[in-house]
This record gives structure tokens, sequence and C-alpha cells, in this order.
């Protein structure tokens, strides 16, 4: 008998038990003997020069070790582009202490080292600093003039342009039968994971580097380290086991790894920086964004014309993409469609990918306009997604890899009662409270690229996989390790897997549900490449009856490998191993997405979201009671953690749409609400009844495992499911977000 | 950001005042802690950066988010609102005291099998909070606990299975 299969099955967290006990380490919790407290001073101005620092009253208060600013660092990379990372948009990356000159409110300026952390702390606070101030811009709505086409780079090969023009959509839209179009703005969002931006790095000597960090991704941070500060790359060890939280913020490497290192190398001590809650607001963000759209349809509801344009924020030394414009037309086959993206440069810091970047932004626009459209057209919203249901992606021309976006919309619908809703806006009511359903469509691409992993049968027949991979909450560590039980036919017992640490195989950053599908795939990859070498072994060995025999002639069960055609043939991993001299047998593989194979696909998970909402007439406060989501993503390698994921992005979706927005004081050029008391995220009471479905979708193109990623999707309908039933509560379509009482009255 | 307070502070003529080192002695998870520290640190640093008691989380330090809950005397407090010296005396109960003889609480148990949480690092507070509001005895109903536990936030939005794993232990009348 094999053993059961693990992928599928609901595993709760392995690390489960650290979490609750509080013994899983975060980067900060490393106390290391001997251990300074750096802490960093920001700029108060948006743009200009640093005219002085005086830090001579900080640096007499004894226990501070030193202040480092542009005046005294230590000289670095002069080539900008050393300061690059796997996340760095096209442009000139950001150089903490570089030079005098200020980019932006919150440029962090200096660092003030100390015995203690309140020391550094309060040092840092008596460091003065003039500033010869110029004027700046900081508001995308008064600078549309200044909008440009995004400069080119690599980094397009993972967020696309728009797709080209299609048709003639003028035409087409002004002769079509309805028409809807809106404008929507999204206010700037911080990602604020609830651990602070740490790094403690630990001085070994002889200038290795041991570096506790907060990212996602540890191989990043090694690379950026070594270049920035002209180390060797194995001189320089990133280890993050786990992660407080990211959502991207930790995609590339924070001021506090460079400030620690920096210090850590001068000093020759172990050196801790940590953030406070408003210094981060002082790294990336989802950026503000315009958008318009324009769609037209025919009498019978098909989308004939699509037209969806934005414009997005950046820095003036980064060009900070998002994919917005790209979805439509993935969604709804229109052969005339007219698609644009432009950014403003603006004198503050460049955006970074924030929890499905651009797709929970553009879709947004999408699918509200959308639900305008079916109100014009008098048709179901639900019944106009399945008018223009597509099987293939006709932005692309090209079918999707699989695609069952159908049995979201059909069994979201069931589970929540969509068939009982009155078509008519304000037509639903409990007590003073007025009730709404609406319904919205979620995309997210599937994407996979390079990594490796290490797989090791041990001389006690256990399995140790590796991979410098990072888990920020997602699963990783389960996920992974179901997947490598499975490929050797072992239980999740006999099986360890070690991530979180730049010194294991190459794992790329953790971002955009790529994780699955590329650090699974290879650890698939070194899996089967084990498999092969252990019968190798074992046809090598005296008397073996394992000769001559491939692969597929055997099957790999609880330890043994076992003849097909014979199962009272088998030998054991432990023999294995020990006919080969006690010595482990170990593979290392680097696993690469078939691009011929894909290219021919379009490949993406998706969604349906169902919500309902109570709008208090008379104070306008909305509480979203309750929310299905169905999601489409391939196989669910582990329904209770995906589930979490899908949850999570349910949340986000709710705070997206109903909470959280970073304000800024345009004529300060500076955030107003740099706290978790003014930045609101939705708390318990804020949440009601939510549930997941997954559907079943088989996907043999996307990687062998036939996994989608979660990461994202959850989060792609739920805003505008969410603004399309407070206009059908309501009968206000309001586009702006987050949605306000004030809106409403 | 903190460079207001550094305008203000510009004014201090000199900074010759600084606290002197004294002698704190805690009782945390029953044990007897004597640590030196200066009458600035917080229970919270105290905890983390004198005790090695890292379980207990700082996400805000501004009494914002819950995750540095703690029990003081059965109570639930936030401990970055309550300097180290001021609990001379208190029994206090850390993430790293809930687990008793290698037994995890009912609800850490509960915890990990509704997985209420993704990158765990509300989770402690969480817990903290859990028990110190189930002591506290004025919830009846979910909606009373979904309230009372609104001072603890997560970020990866495990909330619906947070309050699942809470009610479990409640209806379960085996929190203590």
């Amino acid at each position: 008998m094999s053993n059961r299969p693990s992928i599928g099955q609901p595993i709760s967290r392995l690390e489960g038990p650290m979490k609750v006990t509080g013994s899983a380490k975060y980067s900060g919790e490393y106390n290391m003997p001997g251990l300074l407290h750096g802490y960093v001073v920001n700029s108060t101005i948006v743009r200009g020069e640093i005219t002085s620092i005086n830090t001579a009253e900080a640096r007499a208060l004894p226990g501070v070790i030193e202040i480092f600013t542009h005046e005294n660092r230590p000289s670095l990379a002069w080539f900008n582009m050393q300061y690059s990372d796997m996340d760095a948009p096209p442009g000139s990356p950001f150089r903490p202490l570089y030079d005098k000159e200020i980019k932006y409110y919150g440029q962090p300026i200096a660092l003030v080292v100390a015995e203690t952390f309140e020391l550094a702390r309060y040092a840092a606070s008596i460091v003065s600093v003039t500033y010869e101030e110029e004027t700046f811009s900081t508001d995308i709505h008064t600078n549309l003039d200044k909008a440009r086409a995004p400069k080119a780079g690599i980094a397009m090969a993972l967020k696309p342009p728009p797709p080209k023009p299609k048709g003639d959509f003028d035409a087409a839209y002004n002769s079509s039968a309805a028409q809807a179009s809106g404008e929507f703005f999204h206010g700037t969002e911080h990602h604020n994971p609830l651990e602070l931006f740490t790094t403690t790095t630990v001085y070994e000597g002889d200038g290795k580097l041991t570096i506790y960090d907060k990212t996602q991704g540890t191989v990043n941070c090694q690379l950026y380290v070594g270049n920035v500060f002209g180390l060797h790359f194995k001189d320089v060890r990133v280890i993050s086991p786990y992660v407080g939280g990211a959502f991207g913020a930790g995609l590339r490497p924070q001021y506090q790894l460079f400030m620690s290192v920096m210090a850590a190398l001068e000093l020759k001590r172990n050196v801790r920086v940590t953030l406070d809650r408003s210094q981060m607001f002082s790294f990336g963000y989802r950026p503000p964004t315009i958008q318009k759209t324009r769609f037209g349809a025919d009498s019978d509801g098909h989308v004939t014309a699509l037209n969806h344009e934005a414009f997005g924020q950046t820095s003036h030394f980064e060009d900070y993409t998002e994919v917005v414009v790209n979805w439509a037309n993935m969604l709804y086959p229109a052969q005339n469609t007219l698609f644009k993206y432009d950014m403003v440069p603006l004198d503050v810091f460049s955006p970074l990918d924030m929890r499905a970047p651009g797709g929970s932004t553009g879709i947004h626009a999408i699918e509200s306009t959308m639900d305008d459209l079916a109100y014009k057209l008098k048709i179901d919203p639900l019944q106009l997604r399945l008018i223009n249901y597509s099987v293939d992606d006709v932005s692309m021309d090209r079918p999707y890899s699989s695609k069952e976006l159908r049995q979201c919309y059909l069994q979201g619908a069931e589970k929540f009662g969509w068939d009982n809703r009155n078509p008519e806006p304000r037509s639903m009511r409990k007590g003073n409270k007025l009730v709404g359903y609406g319904m919205a469509t979620g995309i997210w691409e599937s994407m996979t690229i390079p990594a490796r992993a290490e797989a090791i049968i041990t001389k006690e027949g256990k399995l140790l996989v590796s991979s410098a991979v990072t888990d920020i909450g997602t699963g990783t560590l389960t996920v992974m390790t179901q997947i490598a039980a499975d490929e050797l036919g072992l239980t999740m017992d006999d099986v360890t897997f070690s991530y979180g640490d730049s010194k294991m195989p190459f794992a790329p950053i953790q971002g955009g549900s790529f994780t699955v599908s590329t650090v699974g795939s290879a650890i698939k990859a070194a899996g089967k490449a084990l498999k092969k070498k252990l019968l190798k072994k074992a046809a090598g060995m005296s008397h073996s009856p394992f000769k001559n025999i491939e692969v597929e002639d055997v099957i790999f069960e609880n330890g043994n490998i076992v003849s097909k055609q014979d199962p009272s043939v088998f030998i054991s991993f432990v023999d294995i191993v020990a006919g080969n001299k006690g010595k482990e047998i170990k593979t290392i593989n680097f696993s690469v997405p078939n691009v011929l194979k894909l290219k021919k696909y379009s490949r993406a998970a998706h969604s349906a979201a169902f919500v309902e909402v109570e709008v208090d007439e008379e104070l306008g406060i909305v509480n979203v009671t309750r929310a299905v989501t169905a999601v489409a993503a391939g196989k669910i390698i582990n329904p209770k953690t995906a589930r979490s994921q899908i949850l999570g992005g349910m949340v986000w979706g709710i705070s997206k749409a109903l909470r959280e927005e970073t304000i800024t004081d345009h004529n300060f050029g500076k955030y107003m609400n740099t706290n978790l008391g003014e930045y609101h995220i939705p708390v318990h009471a804020d949440i009601h009844e939510l549930d997941v479905i997954f559907v079943d979708e088989k996907d043999e193109i996307v990687n062998e495992l036939g996994s989608k990623g979660v990461g994202e999707i959850g989060l792609c309908a739920m805003p505008p499911a969410i603004a399309n039933a407070i206009f059908h509560a309501t009968g206000k379509r309001i586009n702006q977000f987050p949605i306000h009482f004030d809106s409403l009255l | 950001m903190k460079n207001e307070i550094a305008v203000l502070e510009q004014k201090h003529e000199t900074a010759a005042w600084m606290p002197g080192v004294t002698d704190v002695n805690l009782r945390i998870n029953g044990e007897a802690y004597e640590l030196k520290l200066q009458p600035w640190v917080s229970l919270l640093d105290a905890l983390r950066e004198y005790a090695d008691l890292t379980g207990t989380k700082k996400g805000c330090d501004h009494g914002q988010c819950g995750a540095c809950t703690v029990l003081c005397n059965g109570d639930r407090i936030l401990s970055c609102l309550t300097l180290a010296v001021m609990q001379e005396g208190s029994e206090i109960t850390t993430i790293e005291g809930i687990a008793k003889d290698g037994e995890l609480h009912p609800l850490q148990k509960a915890f990990i099998e509704h997985d209420a949480f993704q990158c765990g690092y509300c989770t402690p507070g969480q817990i903290c909070s859990a028990i110190g509001m189930l002591n506290e005895n004025k919830a009846s109903s979910r909606a009373d606990v979904k309230e009372l536990m609104s001072g603890n936030l997560c970020r990866c939005g495990a909330n619906t299975n947070i309050i699942d794993a809470i009610m479990e232990v409640k209806e379960g009348g085996n929190h203590e």
C-alpha cells in the first residue's frame, strides 16, 4: 500500500506550535552578545539639500557609539546599478546616505548607533538638520500633464505593457447599444505588515556577515549586500525563517538592511536596526492611481468595445509600473479595444508591489463598469458575465491553459443565494439598513520562474529538502513538505524542509503568487532526480534485483523502492545509503519552466466574489455582512492554508474598498496618518461571514503540479463586488476608494 | 514622522540628563528576573531585549496594534504602554508561559487547528488577549468576542479563523 498522498489534504501548518508558543524567532529577535541598536533619522523636507547635520549633542551622550550620515559614511559602490535587486523597476535605485540630496519626505538621512534602543531613539531625536528646500510636487491629480509612458526594462517580463489597440474602439463604442463609463481613484496604501522592518547583522569577523532580515528574498538581499558593500557573496549569509507579514514590502531590500550592514561593517560589531511604525511609511507603497473606463455592448449584452486607461504614480528615479489595464480583454472577448497606461513621476519614493499589484486596482474599474453596464442593459450582472464568457484569452489570441471561472460563478452564486436578489437598487432592507448584493470577477496571472532545490536521503532513510525561499505566512513550509513527501512516496513525518537561508539553493523573491509553482516545481525536479539516483545506486549494489530497471518500472513508497512487476521485490532507502558506504544520496536541481510550451497558453487563476452589504441609511456606515469567493486556481495543495490565503485576500478586499488609505497633505508633501490608529485596517468587529469555495480545475500546462497559486486571487474580485453591492443597496456608484460614509449621505 | 519630535527637541540647550540604570525585579511566567535597565524602558522592551522573551511582539510601540499584549495579574495589558519599573511585584505572563509542562493551552491548540494565523506575528498577542478576554467574562456572543478582541489587529486577515478558534474554546469552557 502506498502512503496516502498529502497533496490535497488540509494539513495544519507545521510551524504552528512555534508560532503559538512564541518560540518562532523573527529578524529582530536574535539577541546577540554586545548587540548595538540603530535608529534612523528621516528627512523632514520633500526635496532639496541637506546644508548641515549637527550630531555633536547626540554624540556626546554616553552610550552613543556612532552617527552615520552622508558626510561620514564609508565609501560604497559608486555604480548605481549595484544597488539594484530582483524587483527593481527600470531606473536608478535609491542609495541611502549617498549624498546631501533629498528626493522625498521621510528619506533616511542618518543612523544613530547606541548601546540601547531607547538611547538610539533619543539620540536620533536630538540630531538637528538644516536644509535648503526646493519646490516639489506630490499630487498626481494636479500633475497629469506630466504623464508619460513608462521606460522599457527587464521588469516588463513579469509586467507586460498594455495590449496593442484592436479594431476601431471609437466607432464601436459610439455605435454600441449600451454604454458604461467611469472615472476611478485609488489612494496610496502601505503594506503595513504587523512586524516592523528589522535587520540584525552579526559581525562574524574576516569580512563575513550573518544577517537576520525581514525579507521576501534571502538571495535577493544577499546579492544586494554583496554588491553595495563589495563583499563576496559567499561571505554574506541572509537568514529569514519567520517573516511577520510582508505583502510585497519585503520584495526589495529595505533601508534598515543597508543601515544595519553598514554599521556592523564599520564598527565591527553586531548591529540591529528596527524601523518604527511611522518609518514603515517611508519606503514603497501601492501607488495612487487614476483610471478611466468606457465599455460598449450590443443589445444582447455582448461587450463590443473596451477602453481602459490608467495613470499611476512613480518616483523621479525609477519607473515603477503595474499591470492595471491588461485585464479587461483577458476576461471579455471584445474585438475593439484601446488600453493605455501612463505614469506621473513625482517627488516621492518609488511605489512597490503590494498584494495583487495592478490587478486589485484595475479589476475594480473593470468590474464596476461591467456592473454599470448590466444596469444599463437591464441584465443581471452575473448573467452579463456569462453572456461574455470566453474560454480563450482574446487579448493574446490564445487559449487558457485551464479556466473554470464558469464554475466559480455558478457555485459561488448558489452558495451565496444570488437568486434572492431583487435587481432594483434600494429595494432590499433590513430594519433601517439598506441591503445590497454585489458580485465581481477576479483574475490573476499564474507565473513560474526558475529556481533550484536540493534533496537528500539520509542514512536513516529520511528526506531533507531545501531552498532559500522564505515563508511569509503563506504556508510555504507545509506545502513544500507535502510536495516533497508525495514525490518520494514518504509520509510528511519523514521529510524535513529547510528554507529561509541564502546558503540554500537559489530561490527568487517570494511574490506574485508564484512560489508554489516555482519552488514546488524545483522540489519536484529534485525529487525526480533523487529517485533516479536512488534507483541507480540500488542497481549498482551486488545481487541487485533492480539491474536494468527503469524508474517507470518501480514505485517509491514508505521509504522503499518496490518493483511494480513483483511487489515482493524491494529495497529500502536505508539499505541503499548503507550500500553507498553510508554516504547520503544527494541531488541539486534547477527547474526552468518550458517557455515554448507555456507561451501557447494564457495562464491565470480566476475567482468570483459575491458580497452582501448593509448600509445604515441615516449614517452611511457600510458593513460587509457576508461574502463568498469561489476560486479556480488549479490543484490546491493544502486546502487549509490555501483557504486562509483566500480569506486573507477577502479581508484585504474589504480593507481596500472601505478602510485603508495613506493620506497625503500635498502642501507639505507628507503623509498624515503614519500610524495604525489612523491608517485603518479592519478589526475583528469589522469582519463577518466569509466563505471560500475551491472549484475543481485540472491544468496540465501551467506546471507539473497543476497549481496556480492563491496569494493574490482572493483579493482581486472583492473590492468591486463591495462597490457594486453598495450601488445595489444605495443607488450610488462610488468609484473612489476607500468608500467612506460621507459619500453615501 | 519622528522628526517633528526632533524639531521640538532641538530647543534643548544641552542633553546632559540621562536616566540611570536601576535594578528591576520582575516575575515573569512564575520566574524571578533581575534586570538592570533604565526607567524609560517599556515592559515590552524589557521582555524582548533584557529578558530575551521575544515571544511578545512589537508592532507599533503605541498601543494601537495589540501585538504586545501580555497578562499582568491575569488582566490583559499592552506591554508597550507600561514601563518595566512600574511592574515590579506584578505577576506577568507572556506567551512563553501559556503552555503548561509542554502541554499547549486549549487556545493554542485551537489556533493551530483553525489556522488562526498566517505570519504568526500577531498570534502571541491574540492568544494572551483572548485568555484575558475570556477571564473578564463579559462576552456572551460571537459579536461580543469580535468587539472585545478588536484591539488586536491581524494584517494577514485571519480574523474569522481567530474568532472561530476563540469561540471553540469559549464554548468548550476549558480556558481556565
